[in-house]
């Protein structure tokens, strides 16, 4: 068997291994979560646009070739956000070096209360490569409706806190949505998850 | 029986009674914590285990580090997180009760400073039992790093 021979053969099998990636990413819309939810055939979340913590305008395009996890929450949420910050934290760093390619963005459902400076210090205080967006309450109630998600104020006493929906959106690295995680999940459940969303593409 | 001894042996009867009211109403707090914030943040929760060894609830708490107390409740139904503040927990007598992430906590609202990793802060719980007695419990909770996981996340 020559060398030019096998490297001919090396490079049909880089061939159809492309093919069989692209056909993965095209052709095969349903994903199989062993814990959370296939999104892949909702359309949900394409066309947010808001601010990041320095005041730039971003858009889900913003992040092509990374995979978008997004969560709605708020900053002084003292339980279901903290504990999915820190949970998307730990798959991070079990993913390994695939974990790079992740990125948290923290939608914030207040933005009359939190200010970008707090968002800012507050999703890095889980990972230095989180990032917190925000709006104005309308440019948020848009991109909340985008992605399905409820939330409302409760009055307590002068004050009030918010119930919304905790679930958190995965986009595969094309921009298509794939994967819901719910808040019950732990951090390895969610890292096998997004693992899968990595295969696909 | 003279009549003097027998009222001595009521008092005597009675303060016992007494003693074993003040030792029913025993309440215990522990694995408290508060989770530590970021400058700026204006609020943040303490959890907690409270024991009482008589059916008995927690009215309120109160802090030096927080303008406003309020003790919420955390419920979760088809993934929506609901949030509402109670006016009291229920701690049945020998229950330990859970103040944790996952139901209820305390909202420390209007803090006066940023909490710190390791900050001890203290906190006067009150408990009242089932006869209307009040009575008040001090602790000092230590502050966790904003991203303490919950100890029901860890595994």
């Amino acid at each position: 068997m020559s060398t030019l021979f096998t490297r001919r053969k090396v490079l049909t099998g880089m061939g159809l291994l492309g093919l069989g990636l692209l056909s993965g990413c095209d052709t095969s819309p349903k994903l199989n979560f062993k814990y959370g939810k296939d999104l892949s055939d909702k359309i949900m979340g394409r066309t947010f646009r808001l601010k990041n913590t320095e005041g730039e305008s971003v858009t889900l395009s913003s992040y092509r070739g990374l995979m978008p996890v997004v969560f709605f929450g708020f900053a002084q949420c003292p339980a279901v956000c903290p504990t999915t910050l820190a949970r998307m934290a730990q798959a991070k760093k079990m993913m390994g070096r695939d974990g790079k390619i992740m990125q948290v963005i923290f939608i914030t459902l207040d933005p009359e209360r939190d200010t970008p400076e707090v968002l800012d210090a507050y999703v890095k205080a889980f990972d230095p490569s989180f990032q917190a967006l925000y709006g104005t309450p309308e440019e948020i109630a848009v991109a909340a409706k985008e992605f399905g998600i409820f939330y409302e104020k409760i009055p307590t006493g002068d004050s009030y806190t918010l119930s919304h929906t905790a679930t958190s959106f995965v986009f595969d690295t094309r921009g298509n949505l794939r994967l819901g995680l719910s808040a019950s999940l732990n951090a390895k459940e969610c890292a096998e998850d997004l693992l899968t969303v990595m295969e696909v593409c | 029986m003279t009549a003097v001894q027998h009222f001595k042996r009521i008092v005597f009867g009675l303060s016992l009674l007494g003693l074993a009211a003040h030792a029913s109403a025993q309440v215990q707090v522990t694995d408290a914590w508060v989770r530590a914030t970021v400058p700026g943040q204006p609020s943040s929760g303490a959890f907690m285990t409270v024991t009482a060894d008589s059916d008995s609830k927690l009215l309120s708490v109160a802090t030096p580090v927080a303008k406003i107390v309020q003790i919420h409740e955390m419920s979760m139904k088809d993934d929506v997180m609901r949030m509402g503040e109670v006016p009291s927990v229920a701690l049945p007598a020998g229950k330990a009760v859970k103040l944790d992430p996952e139901g209820y906590h305390v909202m420390l609202i209007n803090l006066t400073g940023q909490i710190k990793e390791g900050d001890q802060v203290p906190l006067t719980l009150t408990v009242e039992n089932a006869k209307g007695e009040k009575q008040s419990i001090e602790i000092n909770a230590p502050a966790r790093a904003l991203n303490a996981m919950d100890h029901s996340m860890m595994h």
